[in-house]
C-alpha cells in the first residue's frame, strides 16, 4: 500500500480489501497534518503547484493527446481543443489573478461600524475530494484541480477508473509535478470510492450522473461536507421553423457528435415540427457527410465509445423509432455512426435516459409553446439549446425554461469562456465552478470585523440599562434609512 | 434581477454573454426558536425577491412567534406562492420527505444533517446554519473592562441564546483574574444587582433548555453568578472557572447565560485548543495588539471573525451570515440572500447567421485552421484584440 498515491484493490484486482483494512486513511492523514502546519497557505506554495500542473501539460503534450487517443480515438486536435487548451488557459488564468482573488475584500459599513475594519477574507476548506468522470478525462479532472490549489487546499483527486490511459498518466505522472505532502491521486472503482466517501472531506466536487450524484451528497451530509455536483441530463435542443436548416444542422451537429456524443453539455434531442424536421434531415446528413466524410468509420474526428458496457447500451438505443441518418455500428471498434432517429415515442429508451453517444432523436412539436411544456414536464437539464432567427423566439425559450446553461443558435461554445460558470440546476447538479468561479467554490468566505480596542465611550450607548433617548439613538442608527444621512 | 454581462473572447465575441438570475422554485426555510423572527423573516426576503415561492416552518418551540407567522404573516402575501406549514419533528421529517428545489435549515449540526440527507435525496441545495462553540480569547494585552464590557454584553445578550454569542473564554490566569472584577462589574452595571428583576435580561425558552442548562452549572467553579429560578426558566449570568475541557459545559453549544473560562499560557496554546475542534459559527479574538488580532484570524477558520468585538457584524447586510465544516455550508444576508435563492443561469446567445465565421470549427480540419482555432482559443491571444 505504498509508494505514489493509495491504489487500494485497484492493484490486485482479484483480492477482497482485508477486513479493517483502510488503504486511503495514511493517505488522508498525511495531507490533512499537511495542511494543518499552513504549508498551502502562502500565494507562493499556490503559484508554485500551478505552474507545475502548467509543467505538466507542456511537457507531456504528446503522452496526454496519445492517453486521449487510446480512451476515446479522440485527434491531437480535438484533445488540444476540448482539453489541453482549456486546461492550460485555466491554469494561465489562475496564476495571472491568483493574488487579485486572494486579496480580502472590504464590505461596506453601517453607523454602528464606520471606524471598524470590515472584509471577506477567502479560506481553504482543508482537504478537498475531486471526483472526475471519463468522457473529458484530464478537463474534468484538471480544472477543477486547478481552482482548489489555488484556494489553497490540500487535494485528492479520483480520476476515473474507465478513462484507463488518462487514469494511468494522472497517477503516475501528475504527482511529480506537485507537491505530494499536500496532493494525492487514489485509484479503484465504484466499491474503493464508496469506502473514500466514509472518510470526511472539507469540500467535495464530483462529475457523473445524477445516480451517483445522490450517493455522494448523502455520503458528504454525514460529515457537513459542502459539495458541488455536476451532472447531467438530456439537454433539450429546440429549432425553430424560422431558421436556416443548413445552419442549424452544422452547429447542433458538431455539438452532438463531437468526443462521439459523450459530452454532459451536447444537446441530447432536437424538439422541432414535422415541417422543419424534413427540412433539417437532408441538412444534417449533408452537414454529417462534410464533417466526418462518406465513411465516418475512417475519420480521424470522430471519437469512440469508451467502452463495451456504454457502447452495447447505444446500440440498444439504435432500435428506438426509425433510424433516418446512420445507424451503423463496429463492435470491434465500439464505433457507432452519427446517427438522427425519428418517430420517436417519449416512453423509448432513447427519450428516458441521458443518451451520451452519437445518437440524435428528433422529437415533433406543433409550437414553441409545445416545445416549452414538453421540456418543463421533465427534470431541468444541464443545457437548453434554441435555434431561431428571431431572437424573441430564442428569449421566450430563455425566459420559460430553467437550466445549467442556455445557447442560443449555439452549442456548447461557452465552456470555453471561463467568465461563465458550469454548473447544474436540479437534477443536473449544484454549485458551479470555472474560472474564479472554482476559486469561489473551494474557498470558504469568511466574514470579519475588526474593532478598535479602545474607544469604549463610543460603544456605551449600546450597554443597558438604557434610556429613551439611547433606545432611540442605537434604533436609528442600526436603521438603514439612516445611513443615506452620514 | 438583471442579467450580469460576462467578458468574452475571440470565439464568442460577436454574441450576448451574460449570467441571468432564475428562482429554483419552491423553496423551504425551516427556522429555529431563538431569533424566531429575524431567522424566519430575513430568509424570507431572499428567497421572496429571488422570485421564488416560499413554505416557512418555524419553530414549534418558540410558540407566540408561531403564531404570529402562521395567523397574521399570510394574510400580508400572495397565499398561491406562499405557505406557513407547523408541527414538530416528526411533521419536519415528513416534510422533508417531499421534493423542494431549495432548503435553508437553521438549527444544530444533528438535525442540519438529517436535513441535508433528505435533500440528498431529491438532489435538492441546501444553505444549513449551524452551531458550535464560539470561542473568545482574551489577549493579556488588553484592558479587562473593555473587553468584559463587550464580552458580557454579547454573551448574555437574549439569555445567551444567541448561535452566534462568544460560548467560552480563553486566557492566561492571570488575565482571568483581571477579568473577573471586571465581568462583575459589567454584568451589575448591565441588570443591575438583582439581575432577575432586570428588564434587558431575557429567559431560557422552555424546561428542557433550562433544566440542560441548570445542569451546566455543576460543571467547573461559579465565579459569578450561578442563581436559577425555574419559574421563570430563569438563569443568572453566571462564570465559571476551573473548567475542565472534558467537562459538560465545554462539551456542548452552551446556548445560555453561562461563561466558562479556560485557561491556556500563550497565544499558540489558544490556537492549538481551537483547531482541535470543529470549525465554529463565529470566532472572536481581543487585544490591544491588531497583531495578536491578526494571528488568530490568520490561524484558525470559523463562519465569521470579530476582532475586539462581538456579534455587531450580523447588523451589516454585507457580511455575509454562514458557517463552515461542523457550522454549516452557504451563507445569506443582504445580497448574498438573493444569490442564495437564485440560479445564476450562464447564457450565450449568438447570432443565427455569420454562419461563414464558424466553418473555422468545423472537420476536416487543415493544418491552418488547426492553427488559428487553437490560438483563438489560448488565453494568451486575448490580449491581442
Amino acid at each position: 500500500m505504498s509508494g505514489k498515491g493509495s491504489k487500494g484493490a485497484a492493484e490486485d484486482p482479484g483480492s477482497e480489501p482485508t477486513l479493517g483494512m483502510d488503504p486511503f486513511e495514511d493517505t488522508l492523514r498525511r495531507l490533512r497534518e499537511a495542511f494543518s502546519s499552513g504549508r498551502t497557505r502562502p500565494a507562493e506554495f499556490r503559484a508554485e503547484q500551478l505552474r507545475g500542473l502548467g509543467r505538466f501539460l507542456q511537457d507531456n503534450k504528446q503522452l496526454l493527446q496519445d492517453a486521449l487517443a487510446q480512451d476515446l480515438h479522440k485527434s491531437a486536435f480535438e484533445s488540444d481543443i476540448s482539453e489541453l487548451i482549456l486546461c492550460q488557459n485555466e491554469v494561465d488564468l489562475a496564476l495571472g489573478n491568483l493574488q487579485a482573488w486572494m486579496k480580502d475584500e472590504p464590505v461596506a459599513k453601517n453607523t454602528l461600524t464606520k471606524l471598524a475594519s470590515a472584509f471577506i477574507r477567502k479560506e481553504p476548506f482543508g482537504l478537498v475530494l475531486i471526483i472526475a468522470p471519463w468522457n473529458y478525462p484530464l478537463n474534468l479532472t484538471l480544472v477543477p484541480l486547478v481552482g482548489a490549489l489555488a484556494a489553497g487546499n490540500c487535494v485528492v483527486l479520483k480520476p476515473s477508473e474507465i478513462s484507463k490511459a488518462a487514469e494511468k498518466v494522472l497517477a503516475e505522472v501528475l504527482p511529480q509535478y506537485l507537491d505530494q505532502s499536500c496532493f494525492a491521486v487514489v485509484l479503484g472503482g465504484p466499491q474503493e470510492t464508496g469506502q473514500l466517501l466514509e472518510h470526511k472531506f472539507d469540500y467535495i466536487l464530483f462529475t457523473g450522473s445524477p445516480r451517483v450524484g445522490r450517493i455522494v451528497m448523502t455520503a458528504a451530509a454525514k460529515h457537513l461536507t459542502p459539495v458541488t455536483l455536476e451532472l447531467g441530463g438530456k439537454n433539450p435542443c429546440y429549432v425553430d421553423d424560422n431558421c436556416d436548416p443548413q445552419t442549424v444542422a452544422n452547429r447542433v451537429a458538431w455539438f452532438r457528435y463531437f468526443n462521439a456524443g459523450q459530452t454532459c453539455v451536447a444537446p441530447d434531442y432536437i424538439l422541432c415540427s414535422p415541417e422543419t424536421q424534413e427540412r433539417l434531415l437532408p441538412a444534417l446528413q449533408s452537414a454529417i457527410a462534410r464533417f466526418y466524410g462518406d465513411d465516418p468509420q475512417s475519420s480521424p474526428n470522430l471519437g469512440r465509445i469508451i467502452n463495451q458496457k456504454q457502447f452495447q447500451r447505444l446500440r440498444a438505443l439504435l432500435g428506438c423509432g426509425r433510424v433516418a441518418i446512420g445507424g451503423q455500428s463496429d463492435e470491434s471498434q465500439r464505433y457507432i455512426a452519427p446517427t438522427v432517429l425519428v418517430d420517436v415515442r417519449e416512453t423509448e429508451p432513447v427519450m428516458q435516459e441521458e443518451i451520451f453517444g452519437p445518437i440524435l432523436p428528433i422529437v415533433n412539436v406543433r409550437s414553441l409553446d409545445e416545445a416549452i411544456d414538453f421540456i418543463n414536464r421533465r427534470e431541468k437539464p444541464l443545457a437548453l439549446y434554441a435555434f431561431s432567427n428571431s431572437s424573441q423566439v430564442v428569449n421566450q425559450m430563455l425566459d420559460r425554461t430553467s437550466s445549467g446553461s442556455f445557447g442560443g443558435n449555439e452549442g456548447f461554445i461557452y465552456m470555453t469562456l471561463p467568465s461563465l460558470p458550469l454548473g447544474g440546476v436540479g437534477n443536473s447538479g449544484m454549485g458551479r465552478y470555472q474560472g474564479k468561479f472554482s476559486f469561489d467554490t473551494f474557498s470558504h468566505h469568511r466574514s470579519c470585523l475588526l474593532s478598535h480596542a479602545g474607544l469604549e465611550k463610543l460603544n456605551e450607548i449600546r450597554y443597558p440599562p438604557y434610556t429613551a433617548w439611547s433606545q432611540q439613538l442605537l434604533s436609528w442608527a442600526l436603521a438603514s434609512r439612516s445611513c443615506t444621512l452620514l | 434581477m438583471k442579467d450580469e454581462p460576462v467578458a468574452k473572447n475571440t470565439l464568442t465575441k460577436l454574441a450576448s454573454a451574460f449570467i441571468r438570475k432564475e428562482p429554483f422554485g419552491l423553496v423551504l426555510i425551516i427556522a429555529p426558536w431563538n431569533y424566531p423572527l429575524n431567522l424566519t423573516l430575513v430568509p424570507l426576503v431572499g428567497a421572496l425577491a429571488a422570485g421564488n415561492c416560499v413554505v416557512l416552518k418555524p419553530s414549534e418551540i418558540s410558540k407566540a412567534a408561531e403564531k404570529v407567522l402562521a395567523e397574521v404573516l399570510p394574510q400580508y402575501l400572495d397565499q398561491s406562492c406562499f405557505a406557513v406549514v407547523l408541527g414538530g419533528p416528526q411533521e419536519t421529517g415528513q416534510l422533508l420527505e417531499h421534493k423542494f428545489d431549495y432548503i435553508l435549515f437553521t438549527g444544530s449540526p444533528r438535525v442540519g444533517r438529517i436535513v441535508m440527507t433528505a435533500a440528498a435525496k431529491h438532489l435538492t441545495p441546501v444553505t444549513l446554519e449551524l452551531g458550535g462553540k464560539n470561542p473568545c480569547y482574551v489577549d493579556d494585552n488588553c484592558d479587562p473592562q473593555t473587553v468584559a464590557n463587550r464580552v458580557a454584553w454579547f454573551r448574555y445578550f437574549n439569555a445567551g441564546q444567541t448561535c452566534v454569542a462568544p460560548d467560552y473564554i480563553l486566557c492566561s490566569p492571570e488575565t482571568q483574574e483581571r477579568l473577573l472584577p471586571a465581568l462583575q462589574s459589567a454584568i451589575a452595571r448591565f441588570y443591575g444587582d438583582d439581575p432577575q428583576s432586570s428588564p434587558n435580561l431575557g429567559r431560557i425558552i422552555n424546561q428542557k433548555q433550562f433544566q440542560r442548562l441548570r445542569a451546566l452549572l455543576g460543571c467547573g467553579r461559579v465565579a459569578i453568578g450561578g442563581q436559577s429560578d425555574e419559574s421563570q426558566r430563569y438563569i443568572a449570568p453566571t462564570v465559571l472557572v476551573d473548567v475542565r475541557e472534558t467537562e459538560p459545559v465545554m462539551q456542548e453549544e452552551i446556548f445560555g447565560p453561562i461563561l466558562p473560562i479556560v485557561n491556556v499560557r500563550s497565544l499558540d496554546e489558544a490556537i492549538d485548543f481551537i483547531n482541535r475542534r470543529e470549525k465554529p459559527l463565529a470566532l472572536y479574538a481581543f487585544s490591544n495588539s491588531s497583531q495578536v488580532v491578526n494571528q488568530m484570524l490568520d490561524r484558525t477558520s470559523s463562519g465569521s471573525f470579530g476582532g475586539n468585538e462581538g456579534f455587531i457584524y450580523m447588523t451589516l447586510p454585507s457580511l455575509p451570515l454562514g458557517g463552515v465544516g461542523n457550522s454549516g455550508m452557504g451563507r445569506y444576508q443582504g445580497k448574498f440572500s438573493f444569490d442564495t435563492f437564485s440560479h445564476h443561469r450562464s447564457c450565450l446567445l449568438s447570432h443565427a447567421g455569420l454562419e461563414k465565421l464558424n466553418e473555422i470549427r468545423y472537420p476536416p480540419y487543415t493544418a491552418w485552421s488547426q492553427q488559428l482555432l487553437s490560438w483563438a482559443l489560448a488565453s494568451r491571444s486575448c490580449t491581442l484584440l
